[in-house]
């Protein structure tokens, strides 16, 4: 005689533990629906949108091979690179909510339009759950919109522009990079010392919303310790020869040209003002001076020895000697054999940041993240203790002065990296600023979008 | 006044580079009648010559020196040129230094050779197609010509000085009794114009004063009578487009310590270009240099501040607006023959 081993209480119990077996991952996607591209794989995609033509292209290269870097660390490959300084400690590499993180690029062409057709491509047919990248402030802010109606987050990549996190913010997007204001702040002080106070400053400005928020930032931080705007001339983008716009700067009366260009556009200008024998001028009883209030190593490669004496601004650089950025700077420079630029580390630190977000939110709706971002302080990551203030979405941190010098190694590779010097790091408290500042007045981060 | 002469000193500086780019377009639409987009293309492979003779002479190979590391902490590793090693420190030096003069040897088989397969591996084969197919099959190739030179050079700008005696400024108003230092001028720009002036005077003398140029003008003037004569026409046409895109080369490579060569800035002057053709008059080599010239210093004075004051963006403009004007009043541009342009 056979005896059966089902009985009616067992077959119920195994049958209720089988259901709320089965109902589990159900009930984790429901928690995981509901916004756009909502994870439902073993994989997480990032999008990459970075312009690799056009005249930002270098930089946007270097952004993307740090955002490359990130997902490799946050996936557990590599030397982890500043995973080990980070202040918070929760990502293991172990990719993000147990899934692997994959990404996507796009070539933004330096455009507006472009970037934000990439960035819809992204969201739309990649299905990425975050969107990085911009190396010019009309793409970032461009593709910050469209991230806030498509209700994905956006990590600003190199946008320097007041109106970023000021009349244009988003309450998805956020912008580890410093701006136009905090460069003008920490830059005047040290200018005021070396030139003094009684200058006339003639400015070339690159005609968008970085050129324009970075001269009136510059001219309001100058005027304020006494110096004098003679003129202010709007250039077009992309002029390349700018002897017409310099050879007016002659016979102005200004000893100062503050260039309010990016990218080529300074390469060209500066290079051109230096030609026509600008730099070593004498007028007023003074050595004619040039400004360069936002520099980038890759700039000051294009920009050679022209470079040599000029002051300009950074966000960070990798000659910093600070843990995390010795992390970052072996992490980088043994995989690609050169150091990061600044624009490669926000990148790099944005793709992390979202990382932490996510994973301390535990999920990937992009309004826990903000929740998670909004006034999270954290260190670790190269630039000091760091705030991303909830208010605007602006990172706080330290911000460096530059000066160009002759090259130290004599090695070809290494300018642009060996040509510029710290002179100063200007303390986070001396760059803060109120959310209502007129400079970054007219804007609010509405309300968090989930999209989908 | 200072003001002025400086401006038309920009003016010729820039026309000079307009009207050499616009000498080879007018080439080779009076040859072939080809309306080549790829033109400015060709002006920047020009300058990248520049670049690549200046890698050339900077050809280094790696020496450690234990004595200093590098960035990651690995002994230093300098480099040194192979032509240091070859002639000597200090003539490699001066050799390096004339890189964009010297690269003249380089642009005028480099662009000869371009502009031949570029003729016969493609263009030709749209001779009989409408203007419209040109245009994209030559805009087309400009696009694929400048993302293969950022392939190599990368895509940021690439400085490239001119020789250290030519580097300076030059105080042209002690010279016409203005105070000192009011018109100060780029050597360099003023020795691109007058190479500028030479090239045309060559290409004009070669056309002018050669059995080979005596014929090409006779082609230009009558393809079908000239080809009946039993002269092989298209192949002189084919030398012509080598011709072309040699002067267009030769721009370039000068061009290079004025504005650093970037594998897009043969797009910057490209529709410029074309505006100074027309309106110079479609196939009138004297009509694109004077055109070029004109429009160059036109531009100039629309960049003064003073005229912005009254007209503002006037200098982003101005050349679109004579180009209307002209095409309004006179439809085969100022030196265009009679019939062209104007049914």
């Amino acid at each position: 005689m056979t005896r059966s081993h089902f009985s009616r209480r067992g077959v119920l119990k195994t049958g209720a533990i089988a259901g709320a077996g089965l109902m589990l991952p159900t009930y984790l996607r429901a928690q995981e629906s509901g916004f756009t591209n909502a994870p439902t794989g073993d994989t997480v995609t990032f999008g990459f949108n970075v312009p690799q033509t056009g005249p930002y292209a270098e930089e946007g290269l270097d952004e993307l091979r740090a955002q490359e870097l990130a997902v490799q660390h946050i996936n557990g490959e590599g030397d982890g690179g500043m995973l080990s300084t980070f202040s918070s400690k929760v990502l293991d590499g172990t990719g993000l909510l147990g899934k692997k993180v994959t990404f996507v690029s796009g070539d933004t062409q330096t455009k507006a339009d472009v970037a934000r057709a990439t960035a819809q491509s992204m969201i739309q047919k990649d299905g990425c759950i975050m969107i990085t990248g911009g190396s010019s402030s009309s793409e970032a802010i461009a593709v910050q919109g469209l991230c806030q109606e498509a209700g994905v987050i956006f990590m600003a990549g190199l946008t320097h522009s007041n109106d970023t996190t000021g009349k244009d913010r988003k309450r998805n997007g956020f912008r580890h990079f410093f701006n136009a204001y905090q460069s003008a702040v920490a830059l005047t002080p040290v200018l005021e010392k070396v030139y003094g106070t009684d200058r006339r400053a003639y400015h070339l400005t690159a005609d968008y919303t970085w050129g324009w928020t970075q001269q009136e930032s510059m001219a309001a931080s100058t005027e304020a310790v006494g110096w004098e705007t003679v003129q202010n001339v709007l250039t077009p983008v992309g002029a390349g020869d700018f002897s017409s716009y310099i050879a007016p700067v002659l016979n102005s009366g200004a000893d100062i040209l503050v260039l309010n260009h990016y990218g080529g556009d300074m390469v060209n200008s500066l290079t051109q003002a230096v030609q026509f024998g600008l730099k070593g001028k004498q007028v007023n009883g003074k050595d004619f001076q040039i400004v360069v209030p936002l520099y980038s190593e890759l700039m000051a490669k294009g920009a050679g020895s022209n470079i040599e004496g000029v002051y300009g601004s950074m966000n960070w650089n990798w000659q910093l000697q600070d843990a995390a950025t010795l992390a970052f700077v072996k992490s980088f420079g043994e995989k690609y054999g050169f150091p990061p630029s600044n624009a490669a580390h926000t990148c790099y630190v944005q793709t992390m940041l979202y990382a932490d977000a996510v994973t301390r939110a535990g999920s990937f709706n992009p309004c826990a993240v903000v929740e998670a971002l909004e006034d999270f302080e954290f260190d670790g990551m190269g630039n000091g203790a760091t705030l991303y203030r909830a208010s605007d979405h602006q990172c706080f941190k330290d911000v460096l002065v530059m000066q160009g010098i002759a090259s130290a190694s004599g090695n070809a590779n290494m300018v642009g990296y060996d040509t510029l010097s710290i002179v100063e790091t200007t303390p986070r408290a001396q760059v803060e600023y109120a959310d209502d500042h007129p400079m970054f007045a007219g804007g609010t981060l509405g309300e968090c979008a989930v999209g989908a | 006044m200072d003001a002025i002469i400086l401006q038309i000193l920009n003016g010729l500086d820039k026309g000079s580079a307009y009207a050499l780019i616009a000498l080879g377009l007018t080439l080779i639409f009076g040859t072939l009648g080809v309306v080549n987009f790829a033109h400015g293309a060709l002006f920047m492979i020009g300058a990248f010559c520049a670049v690549t003779m200046q890698r050339l002479l900077t050809w280094s190979h790696l020496v450690v020196d234990p004595t200093r590391t590098d960035f990651l902490g690995n002994p230093m590793q300098t480099e040194v040129p192979y032509l240091a090693s070859l002639v000597g420190v200090d003539t490699a030096q001066a050799m390096i230094t004339w890189a964009v003069p010297l690269s003249i040897i380089l642009v005028i088989p480099v662009m000869l050779f371009v502009g031949w397969a570029m003729e016969r591996g493609l263009i030709k084969h749209f001779y009989k197609r409408p203007h419209a197919d040109q245009i994209l099959v030559t805009f087309g190739l400009a696009i694929v010509l400048g993302e293969i030179i950022r392939a190599v050079y990368g895509a940021n700008p690439i400085q490239s000085p001119a020789p250290a005696m030519f580097s300076g400024s030059v105080d042209i108003g002690t010279y016409l009794g203005f105070q000192p230092n009011a018109v100060v001028y780029p050597i360099w720009r003023l020795v691109y114009f007058c190479f500028s002036a030479v090239i045309i005077a060559a290409v004009f003398a070669f056309l002018q004063f050669t059995t080979f140029g005596m014929v090409v003008r006779a082609g230009m003037a009558d393809r079908e009578t000239v080809g009946m004569l039993g002269i092989d026409i298209d192949k002189r046409f084919t030398l012509m487009f080598g011709l072309a895109a040699a002067v267009a080369g030769l721009a370039g490579a000068m061009y290079a310590p004025i504005v650093s060569p970037n594998y897009n800035m043969g797009m910057d002057f490209l529709v410029l270009s074309f505006v100074v053709v027309v309106v110079g008059g479609m196939g009138s080599l004297p009509g694109a240099v004077l055109a070029g010239f004109l429009l160059g210093i036109l531009q100039g004075f629309a960049s003064m501040n003073e005229v912005k004051a009254i007209l503002p963006g006037i200098d982003q403009i101005i050349i679109y607006v004579v180009a209307i004007i002209i095409l309004l009043t006179r439809p085969r541009g100022l030196m265009g023959r009679a019939g062209v342009m104007e049914d």
